[in-house]
């Protein structure tokens, strides 16, 4: 039973998908849900660490940016095949995580918050000041697009089928990984560290597999990011990016796989909608991860849910058990 | 399971020290003591969660002090909390499973393909989880989430998580702590099974009449020192035991 609406989902989630592109003809949404769609990769990457293993990192920005500028630069200046500069971004970011993860994650507390948040400023003073190799502030241009047995990802609708066809695989690859033994093992330590080490959890080599993991989601993106704009600035890898990630994992629901893809599309579509308030946007934002945090503080989707729930047990007489 | 001349201190304060004793294995063995006496340390020590300053701690002959606690968890060693703690965002199913984690193997990249031979696993640990749920009698809750369950049945499905890593070794901290009469029976005929299995239990247990009724020897600590060391019926006759933590109530 439970095993049948599961499924469901993923039925309901290709045929949305696939009725948007059989049906839709106009760019500048294709530009948009391609921009839900990196933004969920990233989410769901950084969920996997925050909302799963209870890891704060306010530096995935940053990660986003090796990707992109790994991409960017060795197609556009080396002149290396996309598929192989993103498995190079990979590898780049991987290690990265890594390093960055095997001193922070060993103590206990909140050193992988600051260890990351001062990773993203670095990353990000590099990515201005290292202008011979990424362009500076000004930003690397003539980055190619992807392509694959001759078909080019270079329109906004092709490069849909592309980033949501990926994104249905890593969706559905994440939520086998929290339902795993592994995945188990990364909620059980968040919930109590102690007891799962109880059970013969190594909590450090895992909260350091899953930050390295969650890395290579965002490492991902930054490619596809790449790829998909052609072109990069250290702009969109700053510290408030890594901020609104957070924003998005929240507002969609921590420990949610279908909420990452929420919060991701809410906030990436609010600013569309919300163009005169362009210069708030961050006060926007803060508001909003405020809200979440006091009236909604499981995410948008358990927070409806829980609302609901929550009024049918009144009506029993019953309190609703948190 | 022995101890030889474990110590350590924490700061000035002597926790535990130069503590001795064996647990032979089958048999179940019960620290008692006042509060502070250093049980949970005791504890602590063993599970390696903290590591003692000096002397051994051996493990079927071999000496696991100062391994990291996971390390003496792969090993055969599995323990409850004082304070109950349990995955409370997960079901209480899942919680059992967390429990088979030393005895699988799937790893994080298998887990997200989901191989054919992880399938074959989770159908396994899912199997396992489900009979140490059943043995506990927690079937019936097995899909709601841990949080919910009265503290009775926490206790319970803590014990069943630490049993679902099939341990040689199971330490129970306090378990009959916050349970009602009726319960406390339930607990003590589940230990007394779980003897019957085999399993070697080391106990930490406020309650004396349950400690008499399933330890096979007791060793009574104070200010962190073993003051006394045998089966029950010694121990109640100890006049130094009575001293500090009996009284004479228990005075056969």
């Amino acid at each position: 039973m439970t095993r049948l609406w599961f499924l469901n989902r993923w039925v309901l989630f290709a045929v949305v998908a696939g009725g948007i592109a059989a049906f839709m003809d106009q760019d500048y949404y294709y530009t948009l849900l391609n921009f839900i769609g990196i933004h969920t990769l990233l989410v769901v990457g950084l969920n996997l660490l925050l909302g799963y293993a209870g890891q704060i990192s306010l530096g995935h920005a940053a990660f986003f940016g090796l990707g992109a500028y790994t991409s960017g630069i060795l197609t556009a200046t080396v002149g290396v095949d996309p598929w192989l500069a993103l498995v190079a971004g990979l590898a780049v970011s991987g290690t990265a995580a890594f390093l960055i993860g095997l001193p922070a994650l060993k103590l206990r507390g909140y050193y992988l918050a600051m260890a990351t948040l001062g990773f993203g400023i670095i990353v990000y003073i590099i990515l201005n000041e290292a202008s011979d190799l990424t362009g500076g502030p000004s930003g690397l241009s003539g980055i190619p697009s992807l392509s694959l047995a001759g078909f080019a990802f270079n329109t906004p609708r092709r490069l849909y089928l592309l980033i949501w066809i990926l994104l249905g695989l890593i969706l559905y690859i994440s939520a086998n990984l929290v339902n795993s033994r592994t995945g188990r093992a990364i909620r059980a330590l968040h919930d109590g560290e102690a007891a799962a080490e109880s059970l013969g959890v190594d909590t450090f080599r895992l909260k350091l597999k899953i930050f390295v993991w969650s890395a290579l989601y965002a490492s991902l993106a930054g490619s596809l990011f790449a790829h998909t704009l052609n072109f990069i600035a250290p702009s969109s890898f700053g510290f408030m990016f890594s901020i609104k990630l957070v924003t998005m994992v929240v507002l969609g629901g921590m420990a949610s796989i279908w909420g990452s893809l929420l919060g991701a599309g809410a906030l990436t579509v609010l600013p569309e909608l919300l163009t005169v308030f362009h210069d708030f946007e961050m006060v926007i934002f803060g508001a909003i991860l405020m809200a979440v945090m006091i009236f909604l503080p499981r995410g948008l989707v358990r927070g409806i849910l829980d609302l609901y729930e929550n009024r049918r047990y009144k009506r029993q007489g019953g309190s609703f058990p948190v | 399971m022995e101890l030889h001349g474990v110590s350590l201190a924490f700061g000035g304060l002597q926790a535990v020290e130069q503590v001795s004793f064996g647990v032979a294995p089958g048999t179940v063995k019960a620290v008692i003591g006042p509060n502070g006496a250093g049980k949970t340390t005791l504890f602590n020590l063993v599970t390696g969660f903290l590591a003692p300053q000096a002397g051994r701690i051996l493990f079927g002959g071999v000496a696991i002090q100062g391994r990291p606690a996971h390390r003496i968890a792969r090993q055969g060693i599995a323990r409850t909390f004082q304070l109950v703690q349990l995955f409370d965002h997960m079901t209480v199913l899942e919680n059992v499973m967390v429990g088979r984690h030393r005895l699988s193997s799937s790893g994080l990249i298998a887990g997200a393909l989901q191989l054919p031979w992880t399938r074959t696993e989770e159908k396994v640990i899912r199997q396992k989880a489900l009979e140490a749920l059943e043995f506990v009698g927690l079937a019936d809750r097995a899909g709601q989430p841990a949080a919910v369950l009265p503290l009775g049945l926490k206790r319970m499905l803590e014990i069943a998580r630490a049993l679902a890593s099939a341990p040689t070794l199971l330490l129970l901290d306090e378990p009959a702590s916050g349970l009602d009469a009726v319960e406390t029976e339930r607990l003590q005929d589940l230990i007394l099974e779980l003897r019957r299995q085999g399993i070697t239990i080391l106990l930490v247990e406020h309650d004396m009449g349950l400690t008499m009724e399933v330890a096979d020897e007791i060793a009574v600590l104070n200010y962190g020192k073993l003051i006394a060391d045998g089966p029950p019926r010694a121990i109640q006759k100890n006049p130094e035991v009575i001293a500090a933590y009996l009284g004479t109530d228990w005075q056969g």
